[in-house]
């Protein structure tokens, strides 16, 4: 017992702060693409664009939505199920280009300033949390722009820019990988039908 | 059974008993009746142990005593492994304090977060504070998964949903729901600094019935953002408890604003802290000084003192800055058994050590 209380008075007091620190420089090197808390080492341009250019976007996605529902018929005809596959993939390029899409499944851009809120390293969708930096870049990644500071602003520019202000649902994991497209338009369709039902 | 006249807010069958249901309460807690009273509530934060001890959480728990009126216990704060606050609580509870329990969005996922409030719920914790957590790279082991299944404001909502709805998130039922008083935490000195009132109504309209902000070192910036939060209506719905804390050193206030996530700490600090002699003292001094201005806040109920590895400081703190107003609140107490056997102890160990059988025996002879 004594031999242990002496190894500990004689032990220099080493924080955590310390500790965390001697940690940092151990692992300091991270190849970009190998932990998913650090993204590609990119200059999110075209992220940025799109929030930029929220209303525009938001005015686009409105025709486009319309479209698909239009095409609703020929989905029908091809099968909800077959189709999801070649929509999935010009989905996941479109948007990934767009707005670093993580084919979440549950597109909420309308309501979120065109930012991607799956891009959050939390992954927050209702809002930023408290670590935000005071130049408005991320607490973990210091290097990328705050998604939700993004969200904001581009929720500014918006016609129905209110929407940031709904409490999102959590993330159904069990939709990840699929098209939000196909199954907006498919409820959407759902909708309508039961609609012209119910009033016929 | 208590055999002393019962304080304030306490069930008088037993300190660790909820107390009696009140009309428009949501939970049988002191910290909910403290501030539907319209008094200014103290809540403190406890620095969880790196022990199994429970000692060490007793201990840490004694030093508040009779000064707050409510404890948070921590989950795994700035990422970096503590006792779990659902341990802590199950310690505090037991010996009749009123615990805030945290829960961080961080590591656990929805499935384990509602076990855990009905577990918490069916120990007495009667506060529930809901948060995303700190990133796992800012903790003492970066290399973790970060879950984030739900974050603070889903989380408010499902605890919301399980105890006013009395079902899970996937709808199955609940037989007894979980009686709690529904936190969440704020920060109004992080940008985008026009959303965060917003973000706040939001909070309200996912649950929130009290917020604890972050540590408060730039009042005006305060006074700003809880004006717009009065315009927006947001104080009737909503008890604002305001976070602050004394800095050790200049030192500290620079580390602390460069390396801790969310904190935001104004030059003017640092140079106060600089200039004086009795750092320490004058970080103290500094807490008391922004308790003072922010308790005149219109809007502002309460305090919560996060005096990080300086617990001792807070019952000073809260008498010097006057918040309580002579107000006692809850303090733990030996109850009439204990105090009965701690005196006999102490009559066997110190006054007359000759009470061994053999002993008496011979100085009966004698």
């Amino acid at each position: 017992m004594s031999r242990r209380e002496s190894a500990k008075a004689a032990a220099p007091a080493v924080t955590q702060a310390t500790l965390v620190k001697k940690a940092r420089d151990r692992i300091a090197y991270k190849p970009a693409d190998v932990s998913p808390q650090r993204r590609l080492q990119r200059r999110y341009t075209m992220r940025l664009w799109s929030v930029r250019h929220a209303r525009f976007l938001e005015w686009f996605y409105g025709r486009f939505a319309d479209l698909f529902l239009a095409l609703h018929p020929l989905w029908k005809a091809i099968g909800y199920a077959r189709a999801e596959r070649p929509v999935k993939f010009v989905e996941r390029q479109v948007k990934g280009l767009m707005f670093d899409c993580r084919m979440c499944g549950q597109c909420v851009l309308s309501s979120t300033g065109m930012s991607c809120p799956m891009n959050c390293p939390k992954q927050l969708r209702n809002g930023p949390c408290g670590g935000v930096r005071a130049n408005g870049h991320c607490e973990v990644e210091p290097d990328m722009p705050c998604v939700w500071v993004k969200a904001w602003e581009g929720s500014r520019l918006m016609r129905a820019g209110d929407a940031i202000l709904t409490v999102q649902k959590p993330v159904d994991q069990s939709l990840r990988e699929s098209s939000a497209w196909l199954r907006v338009t498919a409820l959407a369709a759902q909708k309508r039908e039961t609609g012209n039902g119910t009033a016929a | 059974m208590i055999k002393r006249p019962p304080q304030i807010d306490e069930n008088p069958e037993g300190v660790e008993l909820p107390l009696e249901p009140l009309p428009g309460h949501a939970s049988r807690g002191r910290l909910e009746r403290v501030l539907r009273r319209g008094e200014f509530a103290v809540t403190a934060e406890l620095n969880p142990p790196d022990s199994a001890n429970a000692q060490d959480v007793f201990e840490r728990a004694a030093v508040f005593d009779g000064w707050v009126d409510g404890i948070n216990a921590v989950d795994a704060s700035g990422a970096n492994c503590h006792m779990s606050s659902m341990g802590i609580c199950a310690l505090l509870t037991r010996m009749g304090y009123a615990t805030i329990m945290q829960i961080a969005c961080r590591d656990r996922n929805r499935i384990a977060i509602q076990g855990d409030v009905l577990g918490a719920a069916a120990m007495g914790v009667a506060n529930i504070m809901c948060l995303t957590g700190d990133g796992v790279q800012a903790g003492d082991q970066p290399g973790a998964k970060p879950v984030f299944d739900l974050d603070c404001m889903s989380l408010l909502e499902t605890v919301r949903t399980m105890r006013d709805e009395e079902k899970f998130l996937s709808g199955r039922k609940l037989t007894t729901p979980p009686a709690v008083f529904l936190g969440a935490a704020i920060n109004p000195f992080a940008p985008p600094y026009d959303f965060r009132p917003l973000r706040l109504a939001k909070k309200i309209a996912a649950g929130a019935q009290f917020v604890q902000s972050q540590y408060c070192y730039d009042v005006p910036m305060l006074r700003e953002y809880m004006k717009r939060v009065r315009d927006l209506g947001l104080v009737e719905k909503c008890f604002v408890l305001v976070g602050v804390g004394p800095l050790a050193s200049a030192k500290t206030a620079r580390w602390i604003r460069s390396n801790v996530p969310g904190v935001h700490i104004p030059d003017a600090v640092v140079k106060r802290l600089e200039g004086a002699e009795n750092q320490k003292q004058e970080g103290k001094r500094l807490c008391i000084d922004i308790i003072n201005e922010v308790k005149e806040i219109e809007g502002v109920s309460g305090i919560h003192v996060m005096a990080y590895r300086q617990e001792e400081f807070v019952a000073e703190i809260v008498h010097d800055s006057g918040v309580l107003k002579g107000r006692k609140p809850w303090k733990r107490e030996p109850g009439a058994d204990d105090a009965l056997v701690a005196e006999r102890l102490d009559h066997i160990l110190h006054d007359n050590p000759s009470e061994k059988p053999v002993e008496m025996v011979k100085d009966a002879a004698g």
